[in-house]
């Protein structure tokens, strides 16, 4: 797992039924690209967050697929429906394998 | 030789002089409710010199303006967190944690980075924040000194500058800091490196003007720590310094050097009257 | 007189880079448009891509699709080393075909949005964003 790698995420506490709703996520993550090379002159590996996905009560949101041509600590943001109360879901995939998760209860009102 | 160089270069900056970017209009408001001041009468010390002083922020491009002026979209918030995590972490064999003594930071915090560097009776010195936060650590808390510039002591000290956003920059000069200020005011008015640059070339003399296709600030440290775009992590105000030094192209001085300390302190009274930043978003 | 050939050599440079630019943008990207499209027409309009005209960084530059009824919009930046930069596929409870993201761009380049519509059609738009050098260490 990579270092220090700490989501946020910001998700209204409340919205109307059928409201579309935005949310901004952000990630700390270096988004190494493997185009660079260290003090050797050796290639660093490429070590990205490839994939994000944001679900809703087991409904799919968005799904992103990351190159590295995407910024150091990701920065997403996007509209969502708001059906009812529930709990969005989001993950990112790290290429190491390791898999980082956050979840924001949102309620009707 | 030498002299074709600086020529070069000085011919360069006076061309583009001409092409100098506009300040920004509006001010820098953050989360919609709290306006900073980016803009202020300079201080009386700096008579003869400059009449207003302006944030770094006021010299950035409208996208640049806009990541500092929301905490969502301030990549440095990540720096603040992880600060905040290491003020309630225990550490060293006190197994002590900063909270311990301080408690509350936003209390016990409040006002702190607005009036650093300062004078520390005690050690009988001016401290930075950085040498403050490594006193504490090696002193009270028998944990190991951080080394300064990025990384850990900065997400520390980016949470503890938060306590004070918004607040004044208030930094003391005369008294027992008398000396090393004017040390720091002498080093400030120095053209030092192959460029013969001094920092009032670039930041008193051409503020607002281009150096390549940069618009060069004041080079204020009002919003230090700062989340630089272009190495996408906090960086401090020594830590800014070195690169701004060696870009002079001289021999840098070693960043806990008494030097930067007593340009850290000068320059930090510059930009007295512009508010605390908390973490800035710079190119 | 140094800055007079520095500005000759960057027009030079503008000249050689935007007469090559077709070619390089075609070879660079046709792998991954391909893989999106299948081959299909690309048409124009449809599609809005707001990026700034000038990026203070290159490593960190703002962009923004959106693309009503669309499925999915893949990003390009045709001038960097890889140039695909990301794909948003958007759910049943998207309450937008819209995503904004910050990347990384190596130099002044055209920055290419492709949205592939709910009907199976294609669209697209791009722009241009230049890239700036810093003058400190930049």
């Amino acid at each position: 797992m990579a270092e220090n790698v700490t989501p946020r995420v910001r998700v209204p506490s409340s919205a109307a039924a059928g409201e579309v709703i935005t949310i901004k996520t952000l990630i700390s993550h270096i988004m190494e690209s493997g185009q660079r090379k260290n003090s050797d002159g050796n290639l660093i590996p490429r070590s990205i967050i490839n994939r994000f996905t944001c679900d809703f009560n087991g409904q799919n949101v968005i799904d992103v697929t990351l190159e590295p041509a995407i910024s150091t600590n990701p920065y997403f943001e996007f509209q969502a429906q708001v059906p009812e109360a529930g709990t969005y879901t989001f993950t990112w995939y790290d290429d190491d394998g390791s898999v980082y998760t956050d979840t924001k209860d949102i309620a009707i009102g | 030789m030498t002299k074709t160089v600086l020529k070069g270069a000085i011919t360069s900056i006076a061309i583009l002089a001409g092409a100098g970017m506009a300040l920004a209009e509006g001010g820098l408001v953050i989360n919609g409710d709290l306006e900073l001041t980016t803009e202020a009468p300079a201080a009386d010390h700096l008579a003869g010199h400059l009449t207003t002083v302006y944030s770094g922020w006021v010299f950035r491009d409208s996208f640049t303006q806009a990541m500092e002026m929301d905490d969502f979209d301030n990549p440095g918030m990540l720096f603040v967190d992880a600060g905040e995590a290491m003020w309630n972490e225990p550490a060293g064999t006190s197994g002590k944690a900063c909270a311990d003594c301080h408690a509350d930071a936003s209390e016990s915090m409040a006002g702190v980075r607005a009036v650093y560097p300062k004078w520390n009776e005690a050690a009988g010195e001016v401290r930075t924040l950085e040498m403050q936060i490594n006193a504490c650590r090696t002193e009270n808390q028998g944990a190991e000194a951080l080394k300064y510039g990025k990384g850990d002591i900065v997400s520390l000290e980016a949470y503890i500058s938060m306590q004070s956003r918004g607040l004044p920059m208030n930094v003391a000069i005369d008294g027992p800091v008398a000396d090393v200020w004017a040390q720091g005011k002498e080093m400030y008015y120095t053209r030092t490196g192959q460029l013969e640059l001094s920092c009032a070339s670039c930041h008193e003399e051409n503020y607002g003007n281009l150096i390549r296709a940069e618009t060069l600030s004041q080079g204020q440290t009002n919003g230090f720590p700062v989340y630089r775009i272009k190495d996408s992590v906090l960086t401090s105000a020594s830590g800014r310094f070195v690169g701004c030094v060696r870009d002079t192209k001289a021999e840098t001085y070693k960043i806990d050097s008494s030097e930067f300390v007593a340009l850290e302190l000068y320059v930090a009274s510059r930009g007295n009257g512009l508010s605390v930043e908390g973490v800035s978003v710079r190119n | 007189m140094k800055f007079t050939r520095r500005d000759t050599m960057l027009m030079a440079g503008g000249v050689a880079a935007l007469s090559a630019l077709p070619i390089r943008a075609l070879a660079a990207g046709e792998e991954e448009i391909a893989a999106f499209t299948g081959g299909a027409a690309i048409a124009e309009g449809g599609v809005t891509l707001t990026t700034p005209e000038i990026a203070e960084n290159g490593n960190t530059v703002p962009v923004e699709v959106n693309a009503p009824g669309a499925v999915s919009i893949m990003v390009l930046a045709l001038g960097n080393p890889n140039p695909g930069v990301c794909t948003f596929n958007f759910g049943p409870l998207a309450g937008a075909q819209y995503g904004s993201t910050r990347i990384r761009l190596s130099k002044t380049q055209m920055v290419t949005a492709i949205a592939k519509m709910a009907d199976g059609s294609f669209a697209q738009a791009s722009s241009e964003v230049k890239v700036t050098i810093g003058g400190c260490g930049g």
